[in-house]
């Protein structure tokens, strides 16, 4: 339960033009992610490795939040390739406790 | 006391060249491993008691309880799920089978979300392999496809593929070549001499254009495959079969796409059809240090290497149906015992959910998120630390792990083992 581990998987990362775009507010504050199958705020940082359009979320629990459990006959989700959405949020990002508070019995 | 030759207890690597300097049973400095090595062998914060959950709060209790508690819950369920397995070592494993056996329970491990499709591509096509010794000795062409070694596996280069100098490549890095085939530039691709960046979910489509190339068809194909020059694959294709030795480790980057263990069976193919122009050999870069070992010792317990459902009274294996996602997403596991793994942080969140909704025992020596939605935590001593036992590299080469410090926590395989016995008990009084 490192706050360290745990703050390197709840941050998105953008290419320049994406990081830099208006949209986005050039980088300031948090994003809000959306797939079919879940949202979830995250933090955002600058990855000059990605092509325009790709967003890269370490696998972890923010990420598994977007993730569908679907295993196409093979017992392994798709965890890569799924289409988002991704804007501006004045939203923090939960720490790992608040975000499985909802989940059956993490208590109150 | 300095102990040399420690086993890492971390990634697939296995690593068997760490120092550890050990003073009144405690470790003091950790030498030669990487930062995420380092730091699973110096240790942090452990569960200090079992614990079982009463009116929403986890409260300590003694080990005698946690076992009779555990025992109830997967007595008592109709399709108990055993998952993790992942982060111990095989004497632990072969324990875990059999308490599945005894339950009637479906055994899942890690590889589940990681390289199981690599498994299943494998079963259908076999594997041209190799063992990291020959590929350190022989490789003078290293390809990465879907792999961020630097990030993941960080001294993967350094020990064994690009960057060391072996028996007939002492030059090192300037005597081979390193080809990098990801979605993005990473700190991996940044070492390459060539970086193919491919759109996300198209790498079957490369890897057939480049068995196209490699088997004389290639003027059939396009000016540009997924955003790929034809003359970029012309020139990997020829980089390949002009190896002496070539290596092809592969990482999530295909098991987690579009096309799943499809791409690894099409992976198994091109280099299958490379050995009728060179050497070539093919590895999945396994994740955590003993996931193999999983496959290993369930495959010669059962037959099958992982998503084995023991329900019918004889072992059954159908991913798709029998996997720990499957059984969980579909409402059928109706318990759970993880034990060295964490799916609340690693499965999608639909089925975290249905988890939640179950009965959950945990065994690990740390807290993590699957801990906040157990009913029954069970503390161990660390495998590879303060247990010795059996691990199996990314190559299928079994190596022991040293005991390096006396813990007061059972092992996993003791705590497996006092399950089982009060599992039996119940059975005796039924």
């Amino acid at each position: 339960m490192s706050p360290e581990f745990f703050k390197a998987v709840s941050v998105c990362s953008l290419s320049e033009e994406d990081y830099g775009s208006p949209e986005l507010a050039k980088g300031e504050g948090n994003v809000l992610v959306t797939t079919p199958f879940g949202q979830v705020v995250v933090s955002v940082r600058l990855d000059e490795g990605l092509p325009q359009g790709i967003i890269f979320i370490p696998m972890g629990p923010w990420a598994n939040a977007l993730v569908g459990p679907d295993t196409c006959g093979c017992g392994t989700p798709r965890f890569k390739g799924i289409e988002a959405t991704v804007e501006p949020t004045m939203a923090e990002v939960k720490g790992v406790r608040e975000l499985f508070r909802g989940f059956g019995r993490a208590g109150p | 006391m300095i102990v040399e030759d420690v086993i890492c207890p971390f990634c697939g690597c296995l690593c068997d060249d760490i120092r550890v300097e050990v003073e009144d049973n405690k470790i003091t400095k950790v030498n030669r491993a990487c930062r995420l090595g380092a730091s699973k062998i110096r240790g942090h914060e452990r569960i200090k008691a079992p614990m079982v959950r009463e009116d929403g709060e986890l409260v300590e209790t003694s080990y005698e309880e946690a076992y009779q508690r555990a025992a109830q819950i997967l007595y008592q369920a109709k399709r108990p799920l055993l998952y993790g397995w992942c982060s111990t070592v095989c004497e632990a494993h072969k324990k875990g089978i059999l308490l599945a056996e005894e339950v009637g329970g479906v055994i899942d491990s890690t590889a589940t979300v990681c390289h199981g499709p690599s498994i299943i591509g494998i079963e259908e096509k076999g594997l041209a392999g190799a063992t990291l010794g020959q590929v350190k000795n022989r490789a003078d062409l290293i390809v990465f496809w879907g792999s961020n070694p630097a990030e993941a596996h960080p001294r993967h280069s350094l020990r064994y593929s690009t960057n060391v100098r072996g028996k007939f490549t002492e030059g090192g890095r300037s005597e081979k070549k390193m080809i990098v085939v990801d979605v993005r530039k990473t700190r991996s691709s940044r070492n390459a001499d060539k970086f193919l960046r491919i759109r996300p979910g198209t790498d079957y489509e490369v890897i057939s254009a480049l068995r196209m190339i490699v088997g004389g068809n290639g003027d059939l194909l396009p000016e540009r495959v997924a955003g790929i020059s034809k003359d970029d694959l012309v020139d990997m294709a020829e980089m390949m079969k002009a190896a002496r030795f070539g290596a092809f480790f592969f990482g999530l980057g295909l098991t987690h796409s579009r096309g799943s263990y499809k791409n690894i069976d099409n992976s198994l193919s091109l280099v299958n059809e490379l050995n009728s122009h060179t050497k070539f050999m093919i590895m999945p870069m396994r994740g955590h240090y003993n996931v193999g070992g999983f496959g290993q010792v369930c495959a010669w317990e059962t037959g099958y290497p992982m998503a084995v459902d023991f329900s019918r009274g004889i072992p059954y294996f159908n991913p798709g149906e029998t996997a720990a996602c499957d059984v969980l997403a579909n409402g059928e596991a109706d318990a759970a015992l993880v034990v060295a793994a964490d799916p609340a942080s690693n499965f999608p969140w639909s089925v975290v959910e249905k988890l939640a909704e179950i009965p959950v025992v945990q065994i690990d020596p740390f807290e993590n998120p699957t801990t906040l939605i157990s009913d029954v935590v069970i503390p161990s001593a660390v495998a590879g630390v303060e247990v010795e036992g059996t691990a199996y590299r990314m190559d299928g080469l079994p190596l022991r792990m040293k005991k390096l410090v006396t813990s007061s926590y059972p092992s996993d395989e003791e705590v497996l083992d006092g399950i089982i016995k009060e599992v039996r008990r119940l059975g005796d009084d039924n």
